[in-house]
């Protein structure tokens, strides 16, 4: 078996990837990038509708900055999230952009005078300054108090992705596409690269690195219906379990996104709603207002798809052959805006639907759309089980989600994590801690492990078809782990899904064609897929409260009192049928915004004792400082710009703002 | 209205595919004819799922995300370059022919190697923003300004996403191994309007002037015609020839 080395292995080509590889680069370390596809094809270009960054350019965005971006997120992860994190990602979110918009993303700028915008369904005519004219503008999204997603047309994932991929030609990173990572060779607490097989020939390889990052995003190909990439897989998230070391977080928090196209569930942007757009039901009745009176239909996701399940389960959705359904209004946009912000929207509208949105109603219904659930990682993105092993992006839990995302957070985090998870991977490498120190004879034995698990599918000779498993798996979890869950359910997809993993072990191949083997493929994936459903369906089991997207029939109410923990999963016995779960305390007495109402959704929620408590605090450190800037005032609160490396902590200036 | 439309009776829809596994000295390149009962809505994407999931496991294709906008699933369909995924069966007749797109390395079946062709098209043409600024960067100030109009210039020429159609569809790219396509051409427009680019004519001149470049072009069309983001590429060729000569 060949063995590459490096010092900084990277798998997954997509933004955060990416970004993490030009920061260890720009260090002075070799870096390679490992990627299933070619890199400008990742799954980071399906990002439509923008990139939160509190730039504060444009008019609705006026005023805005790091606090209220901050308090958005942590009230859209119904306080689920690290807000430490959060105010490292709040902070450096505007330098992500201001970067990328050096580097070449052809951001949509602020033009000055007057134009007309549509605002709950009517006509307004708003005016921009000249100080902004020029400047990053944005446009509205959902669980924000600001206009802060800052877009590229509808294409805003592809173009910052070209961008990225074209700066990391520049660097000259190799990127070794077509390669999937099968398993992470490690010892004693400390990571040493992976096994990767070659997707074109079949070979194996092994890549040797000092510290290997995962960022290999989401693992929404777990359901039957989901707006994301069929690479999404989860595969990086999946292998990290498999060391039985590493522990993933809050893996059953999964984002589904109201507006997949039905039934194909093909995503349109949030940005539809942002600019205007409305949710209408089978008699074609705005129904929004009639849930959600603050936000109506920019609520975050998590309530907003609520709110249309519950609707069209009280039988008020339109009906199709394919089952039922609601509509996405954006007609009242009219032709000039949908052709220029919203054409992707529109080819999507047209090439899958055969419909003009300029004229026509979307069908639409939430589809499976985010894992903020991954690879559990401390504020540097490291594991802290698994030294050497750093995850960026949607395949971490670095934890600025909690619960719930917030549209344009994650296209954001890739970037910001890219940029800290790159430095901190340089430390690494600078460290003592760095230094590789292993025998070959541990990569043969891993590489070897995984020869005869491949030929163990291969000759196998079982009587189970590895895509019918697949298929079972994914209707398990649409069916039974969805948006409404309840014990009864959960229970019977933990069950399932227990009966799949066994009898995925009796899998036939009908194919030994050498090179790819695409069913060899789908068996190898199948049994890591059952492996994260089942942290998934199991997690969701325990966690006997509502928070964010996690939703609990049986259980509606937010329980501070008893879950203000993360779910950490293991899966330390390879033969076991389910996950080890433990759970990781968030400190209500450290926040900066202690546990609340979110501003929509369920006003209902059992309150912990600190949360008062550390109210109290925080009015009592203000009160002393009642002349301190908003700076000094987070800082008392809840200092985080250590946290940061260096060259990121510095105030970012804004366009009429005070320094 | 607001119906997505039905057919009447479903179709046996046969699918021709051009196969061959280069990693198999046993394989010979042949055409294998499946059958496939037609489902609304059905794109090539699902149909070849299907074929793959139910008829032959063996069979390589890429699709990543099955929406029209990664660029993986260009093929030859019916003769005409285009992305499967979404390609809508009910637009195409009963016999559809299905081929890899020509003149990228062939990986097997209808699979090829484009990311290896663009990559190389992007260390050639050097397809980034050339700026002596871009490692020591100040990233807490505000931006740039940039005329709103000149962004979505840019951006229009960003929508391309490298499926390769371009090229599949060039009559000088089969001829010259060495010709960077429309894609390639495209990208030099792209960078060339973009002020944040300190490049000159001059140094554009040296990456494309020749006939491997903007000068091999025989303006046949058939990029811009079967580009499925329809961008206007050879009004960019031609622009770009122009301004090629008045620097040259």
């Amino acid at each position: 078996m060949q063995i590459i080395y490096t010092d900084v292995l990277v798998i997954g080509g997509g933004l955060a990837g990416q970004r993490a590889a030009i920061g260890a680069k720009r260090r002075g370390h070799d870096v390679i990038v490992l990627s299933l596809v070619p890199a400008k094809r990742s799954h980071s270009a399906a990002a439509q509708g923008g990139m939160q960054a509190s730039l504060g350019n444009c008019f609705g965005a006026s005023g805005d900055n790091e606090d209220i971006h901050f308090a958005d997120t942590v009230r859209g992860s119904d306080w689920g999230a690290d807000q430490e994190v959060v105010r490292m990602f709040t902070h450096t979110a505007p330098k992500a952009i201001r970067e990328l918009a050096a580097w070449g993303v052809p951001w949509n700028r602020v033009a000055r005078g007057d134009r007309e915008i549509t605002v709950d369904g009517k006509k307004h005519i708003i005016s921009e300054p000249d100080a902004a004219h020029g400047l990053i503008t944005s446009r509205n999204f959902g669980g924000t108090q600001k206009w802060r997603a800052c877009y590229v047309s509808d294409g805003t994932g592809h173009a910052m992705l070209y961008t990225m991929s074209n700066q990391a030609i520049a660097a000259n990173i190799p990127v070794h596409e077509r390669m999937e990572a099968l398993a992470l060779i490690h010892s004693d607490g400390r990571c040493h690269g992976a096994i990767v097989r070659n997707l074109a020939t079949g070979e194996l390889l092994a890549y040797v690195a000092r510290a290997t990052c995962m960022a290999t995003g989401g693992f929404g190909r777990i359901y039957r219906v989901s707006t994301n990439a069929i690479i999404n897989e989860g595969m990086g998230a999946a292998i990290a379990l498999e060391t039985g070391v590493a522990t993933l977080g809050n893996m059953e928090a999964i984002q589904f996104h109201p507006t997949g196209i039905f039934p194909a569930g093909i995503l349109v942007t949030e940005g539809c709603r942002g600019d205007g757009g409305l949710l209408l039901d089978g008699r074609q009745h705005r129904f929004m207002p009639d849930y959600e009176p603050e936000k109506k239909e920019l609520a975050s996701r998590d309530v907003v798809s609520r709110r249309m399940e519950e609707h069209i389960a009280a039988g008020h959705g339109a009906h199709s052959r394919f089952g039922e359904h609601l509509w996405l209004d954006i007609r009242l946009l009219g032709a000039d805006h949908i052709n220029n912000k919203l054409r992707e929207v529109k080819e999507i509208c047209q090439y899958f639907l055969g419909i003009d949105p300029v004229s026509e109603l979307i069908p639409v219904r939430p589809a499976q759309h985010y894992s903020m659930g991954g690879v559990r990682t401390d504020h540097r993105g490291e594991s802290p089980q698994l030294r050497g092993l750093f995850a960026a992006g949607e395949a971490a839990c670095w934890d600025m989600h909690g619960f719930n995302r917030l549209g344009g957070n994650s296209v954001a985090e890739t970037v910001v994590a890219g940029m800290i998870v790159g430095d901190a991977m340089a430390d690494f490498c600078d460290s003592q801690a760095g230094k590789l120190i292993l025998s070959t004879a541990l990569v043969d034995e891993f590489g070897q492990k995984q020869q005869r698990l491949l030929a163990g599918i291969a000759n196998g000779n079982g009587s189970e078809s590895a895509f019918e498993l697949t298929r079972l798996m994914q209707e398990t979890m649409t069916a039974n782990v969805g948006i409404f869950r309840h014990r009864d359910r959960l229970e019977q997809a933990v069950s399932t899904l227990q009966e799949l993993q066994q009898r995925a072990r009796n899998i036939g191949l009908r194919s030994a064609a050498p090179g790819a083997n695409p069913e060899l493929v789908t068996a190898y994936r199948l049994q890591r897929m059952l492996k994260l459903a089942q942290c998934v369906a199991y997690g969701a089991l325990q966690r006997t409260e509502s928070r964010g997207a996690h939703y609990r029939a049986d259980f509606p109410r937010r329980d501070d009192l008893n879950w203000m923990r993360r779910t950490l999963a293991t899966w330390p016995d390879d033969e076991a049928g389910l996950p080890t779960l433990d759970y990781e305390a968030l400190d209500i007495m450290r926040m900066e915004l202690p546990p609340g109402w979110r501003g929509y959704g369920a006003r209902d929620y059992i309150e912990h004792p600190q949360t008062s408590a550390r109210q109290q605090q925080i009015d009592g450190i203000l009160g002393d400082i009642p002349d301190a800037d908003r700076h000094a005032r987070q800082q008392a609160l809840m200092p985080f710009r250590h946290l940061l490396p260096e060259h990121l902590r510095n105030n970012n200036e804004r366009q009429g703002e005070e320094p | 209205m607001n119906r997505i439309p039905l057919r009447p009776a479903a179709r046996t829809l046969q699918i021709q595919v051009l196969r061959h596994n280069p990693h198999d000295p046993a394989s010979e390149p042949h055409l294998q004819t499946f059958e496939v009962e037609e489902a609304d809505t059905m794109t090539l994407f699902i149909a070849l799922s299907e074929i793959r999931e139910r008829q032959d496991p063996s069979l390589q294709f890429d699709f990543v995300c099955r929406a029209g906008i990664c660029g993986s699933c260009g093929i030859i369909i019916n003769g005409r370059p285009g992305l499967a995924c979404r390609t809508l069966t009910k637009d195409l007749p009963d016999r559809i022919t299905l081929a890899p797109l020509p003149a990228f390395e062939l990986i097997g079946d209808l699979s090829v190697n484009t990311g290896k062709w663009m990559r190389g098209m992007s260390e050639r043409l050097e397809t980034w923003v050339h700026s002596r600024n871009l490692e020591n960067l100040d990233i807490d100030t505000v931006e740039q300004a940039m005329e709103p109009e000149l962004a979505e210039q840019l951006y229009e020429l960003e929508r391309c996403i490298e499926c390769g159609c371009c090229v599949a569809a060039c009559g000088t790219a089969q001829m010259r191994q060495d010709f960077v396509g429309a894609v390639g051409l495209n990208q030099i427009t792209r960078f060339q309007l973009d002020p944040r680019d300190e490049r000159t004519d001059a140094e554009f001149y040296e990456l494309v002037g020749d006939e491997s470049g903007v000068f091999g072009c025989m303006t046949l069309l058939g990029c811009e015609d079967m580009c499925p983001k329809e961008l206007p590429l050879a009004t960019q060729i031609a622009f770009l020839r122009r301004r090629m000569v008045c620097s040259g």
